[in-house]
């Protein structure tokens, strides 16, 4: 395969199976031709004359929507670990004998691990998607037969739109549905708080098919899923496990160090005037995240501040800062609790968005650019403030991009991180996979000092005085390495297993297969 | 012959596991099982082959589970091992990383953060949290079956960890095992041992002699603990046995029990069992220190107390959770209030001095010696614990 450097010095191929795909260019660099991708044009003549899409099963809709070798079909992860559908689907396809189907998710989940033997046995050919815990060992050792495609929520949404991926078959289970397509996931015994995740696949699918636990009759509102892109629904009797779905209630983090550096990264915020009135903030459901939103609750409150927006994953730390009038809005991408579901069905402040208004870099902005600071997470750093969220240093690829790739517009993007987990520096001089260019990455807070990227020397002026420990990001790597030595990079064998997309849809790295050790 | 050493399972983390079976002949085959082996394999069996060298093993099977720990762990479970299956005259040390010598003998102590003395993993940090100090406690912490390999992992983290400048405290045990737990921790970085259930001031004597044997001669300081009836009676000849104590404690759970009394957390049962100890420790010219709290999740409980022991005449508390530390250094910290008043006295004292005036006055009020000797004493706190910039003082 033949490989070229791409503006981020990576090495990656001109084409992804069998498909050409552009090397990253820089940040902001590529630019789109042409037009939209579009479904084809349907005709309500085709449709039932009463609205009534419903089909007995899910095989039939299937097998109604043409399922055939080679097609793609698409699904949302707004069930996470609690999706009872997408086993089924490829139970199906197995069933009725097809093969190499390309699975777009917007995440998989370890409940997914059922597939592997359908990824061994050629029923699905790969993935594209977020591919977490054991989909990812499994395509690490080299086991999917093509490639894989990692992209944002704000990618999918974009390689959607452009016509990259054309989606076959949408599946969009729901918490609620009408018979005509309508669909939410505010109500029933699988709420998951919104579907804003299926919105690209019910646009852009030439099929889509909605699946409920919960059928109510025409009009099912609000419809976060509008019923004229739907072509079948079906009602099944359970879409998921509820208490996989949502956690009862989420925690923040009970760990020393983590408590110790999300303090840290608020009193950052503080000390940089970044929490101030009328300012705006995304924090993750993570136990790290959820503390720093809490120090910032506590830092608000002393200090009589508000935000106007919060932005990402609700929780109820969020619900209860929306609640007490720290924050107007919470612009919700998904609903980690139960205070969150019942939050974004009562209270008009607080609104579910997509990866289309949030995320998508093909469009006249976003929402992300929007937000004054963000606090993401990520595996490994190096020196140059790249940063890496899908493969371990030991080469394993491990998680999916989520929404961190589009986070990184943000005004200010600031990572929390152990300076090491166990005995492996978080700081190195390269990361293993590139995610997010340095550019983009402005502050590594680590619970024995903080390292600003030298771009923001707005941000080191205003530290300065301040008891802040600022250390350089060389001096913090050093720190780690004197306490855990120096780690030996992955090996790794010749095959490509995974492609990693730029949220312009340009390949900014690619993943091989490791090395096992034995 | 086969013995084990650290700990294995799912949740532990930063540690391992070893099994040494020494073997008459076949040389060493070490199988290691490491979650870090891509990164660090090579590193760790050529460290381990190094420490069996350095013990003269030449012949064994040796299991190591890694949950990545660092080479000081290793060492220690290794050693651990070895010594249940031989002799050995000396331990295998590493290099030293924090700076030698003791911290002023009346250094401000107003928090030290209990760490289990057999827990690497709480060791690597403990020195962040912003505590006065640090207590590796190889007493109440540590499992019975456990304290021997306790012992040389406590060594090995006082040689290499970085505590950051905080005051490295070991907690032995009971005498008269507490003595023999000092053979293998003085002369390696350990600045201030804890003797827990002191009722005499033999005990602290008998420490501070070995301690001297030990060492050479150099100092460690002393910090007896008092928790029992008899403890508190005899608190002062236990405060002043050695110019070595620093400072006595009071454990309150084996205190109350002992009285035949349920802890509260209003402490109205060891109202009087403190102020003999602030007393006793007050007489001796030595820190008075109060007892742990042990309700983690109430932070305002926790203040409450905090504040309540510092008006008892107390000068610091131990902490057996890095989220307690910060609390306890706030309410034991002079106040706002305090230091402004302190610095209006010094102000007024150092006037009449450079007046040649023999009474001091504030105002209309005259101030007595010992006021002013407070006075000095926050201003010189607050100096320490930098809450003053160097031109207001």
């Amino acid at each position: 395969m033949k490989l070229i450097k791409n503006a981020a010095g990576r090495y990656v191929p001109l084409e992804i199976n069998g498909e050409k795909v552009i090397p990253f260019q820089g940040v902001g660099k590529y630019r789109p031709e042409g037009r939209k991708h579009a479904p084809r044009i349907p005709s309500m003549a085709d449709y039932p004359a009463d609205g009534n899409k419903l089909v007995p099963s899910l095989k039939e809709a299937l097998i109604k929507a043409g399922l055939k070798d080679g097609m793609t079909i698409s699904s949302h992860h707004h069930f996470r670990n609690g999706d009872l559908i997408m086993n089924q689907v490829f139970d199906i396809a197995k069933e009725l004998g097809i093969k190499d189907i390309r699975w777009f998710p917007s995440a998989s989940f370890p409940c997914h691990e059922h597939l592997i033997q359908y990824l061994e046995d050629g029923t699905i050919s790969h993935i594209e998607g977020s591919m977490n815990g054991p989909l990812g060992r499994f395509t690490s050792e080299g086991k999917m037969s093509k490639i894989a495609v990692l992209r944002s929520h704000g990618g999918r949404y974009q390689a959607v739109q452009d016509g990259e991926v054309k989606i076959d078959i949408a599946i969009i289970g729901a918490a609620c549905a009408d018979p005509f397509g309508n669909a939410n996931g505010l109500f029933g015994d699988s709420a998951s708080g919104l579907l804003g995740f299926a919105l690209a696949d019910s646009q852009y699918a030439d099929k889509v098919i909605v699946v409920t636990d919960n059928l109510v009759e025409f009009p099912c509102v609000p419809w976060q899923i509008q019923g004229n892109y739907v072509d079948y629904t079906v009602k099944v009797d359970k879409v998921g496990i509820p208490e996989k779905i949502i956690s009862g209630t989420t925690r923040i983090t009970k760990s020393p160090d983590r408590l110790l550096i999300a303090e840290m990264t608020a009193k950052f915020c503080e000390v940089t005037g970044i929490i101030s009135d009328g300012f705006s903030f995304q924090t993750g459901a993570g136990g790290t995240s959820l503390a720093v939103s809490d120090y910032f609750a506590t830092i608000m409150r002393e200090k009589g501040i508000k935000a106007r927006f919060a932005r990402g994953g609700s929780n109820k730390y969020l619900v209860k800062m929306l609640e007490e009038g720290l924050v107007d809005y919470i612009l919700d991408g998904q609903t980690f609790d139960l205070d969150g579901v019942r939050s974004m069905a009562e209270n008009p402040n607080h609104v579910w968005t997509s990866p289309f208004t949030s995320y998508n870099y093909h469009g006249k902005g976003n929402f992300a650019q929007l937000v004054d600071v963000v606090i993401l997470g990520a595996t490994e750093v190096d020196v140059d403030f790249n940063a890496n969220v899908v493969t371990h240093s030991d080469g394993y690829m491990l998680h999916g991009i989520g929404g961190w790739q589009n986070c990184l517009f943000s005004k200010t993007v600031i990572l929390p991180l152990p300076l090491f987990r166990d005995r492996v520096p978080v700081i190195r001089d390269e990361v293993t996979t590139l995610c997010g260019p340095g550019e983009l990455i402005d502050v590594i807070v680590t619970e024995r000092g903080i390292a600003i990227n030298p771009r923001r020397t707005d941000l080191i002026e205003k530290v300065k005085g301040s008891d802040l420990p600022v250390k350089t990001i060389e001096e913090l790597k050093k720190e780690a390495e004197a306490i855990c030595g120096k780690p030996k990079k992955p090996e790794f064998a010749d095959k490509i297993i995974a492609a990693i997309k730029w949220v312009d849809g340009t390949v900014i790295d690619v993943v091989r297969q490791v090395k096992q050790y034995d | 012959m086969k013995a084990t050493a650290g700990n294995k399972g799912d949740n532990i983390r930063s540690d391992c596991w070893v099994s040494i079976e020494l073997k008459g002949s076949g040389g060493l085959d070490i199988r290691l099982n490491s979650k870090v082996a891509s990164m660090f394999g090579d590193d760790i069996l050529r460290f381990a082959k190094d420490v069996l060298k350095f013990f003269e093993i030449e012949n064994a099977v040796v299991e190591i589970e890694d949950k990545g720990a660092l080479n000081w762990v290793i060492a220690a479970r290794l050693e651990a091992a070895i010594r249940q299956l031989k002799e050995v005259s000396e331990g295998y040390l590493l290099t030293k990383v924090n700076p030698h010598g003791l911290q002023p003998k009346d250094a401000v102590r107003f928090s030290r953060l209990y760490i289990p003395g057999n827990s690497p993993k709480l060791m690597l940090n403990a020195g962040i949290y912003g505590s006065y100090g640090i207590i590796l406690d190889l007493e109440d912490a540590v499992a019975p079956d456990k304290k021997p390999e306790a012992k040389i992992l406590v060594r090995n983290a006082l040689r290499s960890v970085d505590f950051y400048g905080t005051e490295r405290m070991v907690r032995i045990n009971q005498l008269p095992s507490g003595l023999d737990d000092l053979e293998m921790i003085v002369g390696h970085g350990v600045q201030l041992i804890l003797i827990p259930k002191c009722e005499t001031a033999y005990d602290v004597k008998a420490v501070d002699e070995k301690i001297k044997e030990l060492s050479g001669g150099d100092p460690v300081w002393l910090m007896p603990i008092i928790e029992s009836a008899l403890g508190v009676v005899n608190a002062y000849e236990i405060a002043s046995a050695s110019e070595n104590v620093v400072a006595v404690a009071i454990g309150l759970e084996d205190y109350t029990a002992s009285i035949g009394a349920q802890r509260t957390n209003e402490g109205t049962e060891s109202f009087y069992a403190r102020s003999a100890v602030v007393n006793a420790a007050r007489a001796a010219g030595v820190q008075p220190i109060d007892s742990v709290f042990s309700e983690i999740e109430d932070k305002d409980a926790l203040r409450k107390n905090v504040l309540n022991s510092k008006a008892l005449g107390f000068e610091g508390m131990g902490c057996i959770h890095p989220a307690q530390v910060k609390i306890v250094n706030e309410a034991f910290s002079p106040t706002g209030q305090e230091i402004e008043k302190a610095q209006k006295i010094v102000a007024a004292f150092e006037e009449a001095k450079a007046k040649g005036l023999g009474v001091v006055a504030l105002g209309t009020k005259m101030i007595d010696a010992p006021v002013v000797n407070r006075a000095l004493k926050i201003i010189e706190i607050t100096k320490r614990i930098q809450r003053l910039g160097d031109a207001e003082v």
